[in-house]
């Protein structure tokens, strides 16, 4: 008996330390790998999606909290006009969470371009969902009543072979920013209006 | 006191080298050694991880419970590595891309659990700090040889520096997974034909 309690208590108290001890490092690095993130995966993103806007929408950029997720706008200014956002949003994938970065243009409502951010495909099938443009340029100049579903689900988006969890996963991820869009334009436009002064 | 400190760490470098001489902890030397950057990342991660984990089990050895010795080493195990995965992701963030899956991974290494339990479990701390020292550093060593050896010839670049003129033709197939093995064997073979003597 004195044994089994000996057994229990000890487990209990190293599975505590450990507990503390990785819950102490998660708050340390919590921002620093925010930042990492940022800079490794969204701004190459954002980079490509707005090639060629005339500010550094890194900088540009504003928060809104929608369901109580915050989710963060980046804004592209064309000529000195704000007419361009990405914000990032996650579908699911063959494994884990497809972060999908998606930018609109807020005057015509169309869908500039996608891109994965972070994913954990199968390298050389899923992956490709990031690796081959051809796949992720099928979004471009989609607007918000167009069904960005794949096709066997009877939307418009062609799968990448061999992967078809991945595709649907990516095409939900640019669905719900679909939605998302709609449902905040009113605050967007008032936050890159903002902006644009 | 030191003699045996100096034995306990000299033997992770040559008579007991983890991966060619215990041929143990394979999975990592065989998969993220595509380059010396990626070789040497992952046996620093691993290096802390063995020193963390034996002086850790080598302190509490007297009060884990025999029965329950395995589960304790590895929630210790476990903590380090996922406390490496943070500090990697939020400071070394490209390289933590590149050797991804493997990071978590090390929990299940041979060589940690192999250390905590033939060593760390019998011996004083110091010595157990020797011990892990040493075979990290085995472990490091063989993984930047191999990862040397093999981004040489697969790529014809060492840290992503060139060594070969422009005519060289890049020898693919070791970078690949066949390759690992075919290099690994190699090493085996010459590391016993120079310890036979």
């Amino acid at each position: 008996m004195r044994e089994m309690i000996n057994m229990v208590v000890v487990l209990t108290l190293l599975s505590a330390f450990s507990g503390g001890l990785l819950a102490a490092v998660r708050t340390g690095t919590k921002d620093q790998i925010e930042q990492q993130i940022l800079k490794f995966q969204k701004a190459p993103a954002i980079k490509q999606i707005l090639s060629d806007v005339s500010n550094d929408p890194l900088q540009d950029r504003f928060k809104i909290i929608d369901n109580e997720q915050e989710l963060t706008f980046f804004v592209g200014k064309h000529d000195g006009k704000a007419d361009a956002i990405t914000f990032e949003t996650s579908g699911k994938g063959f494994s884990g969470d497809i972060g999908l970065m998606v930018g609109i243009n807020i005057e015509s409502d169309e869908i500039i371009g996608v891109c994965v951010t972070t994913h954990s495909e199968t390298p050389g099938l899923g992956s490709k969902a990031k690796d081959d443009p051809k796949f992720a340029s099928q979004f471009a100049g989609m607007t918000m009543d167009k069904n960005l579903a794949i096709k066997k689900n009877g939307g418009e988006i062609d799968i990448i072979s061999g992967a078809t969890i991945t595709s649907a996963g990516v095409s939900l991820a640019a669905q719900k920013a679909q939605e998302i869009y709609i449902r905040l334009k009113p605050e967007i436009q008032k936050q890159t209006a903002q902006m644009a002064k | 006191m030191a003699q045996s400190m100096v034995k306990e760490f000299t033997k992770g470098l040559w008579a007991e080298l983890p991966p060619f001489r215990l041929v143990l902890g394979l999975c990592p030397v065989l998969a993220v050694t595509k380059s010396v950057e990626n070789g040497i990342g992952m046996g620093v991660a691993t290096t802390f991880v063995l020193v963390c984990s034996n002086l850790l089990v080598s302190l509490l050895r007297n009060i884990i419970p025999v029965k329950v010795r395995i589960a304790c080493f590895i929630v210790i195990i476990a903590t380090f590595v996922t406390v490496v995965e943070l500090v990697m992701q939020a400071y070394t963030y490209p390289l933590f891309l590149k050797l991804g899956i493997f990071i978590p991974l090390i929990v299940v290494n041979c060589i940690v659990l192999g250390r905590a339990e033939a060593f760390a479990f019998k011996n004083s701390p110091t010595l157990s700090i020797a011990d892990g020292l040493g075979m990290g550093i085995g472990f490091t060593l063989s993984l930047g040889a191999l990862g040397a050896i093999r981004e040489c010839l697969g790529n014809g670049t060492i840290l992503g520096n060139t060594v070969f003129g422009p005519g060289f033709q890049p020898f693919t197939f070791m970078v690949e997974a066949p390759g690992a093995f075919v290099c690994l064997g190699l090493m085996l073979c010459l590391m016993n034909l120079i310890g036979k003597k």
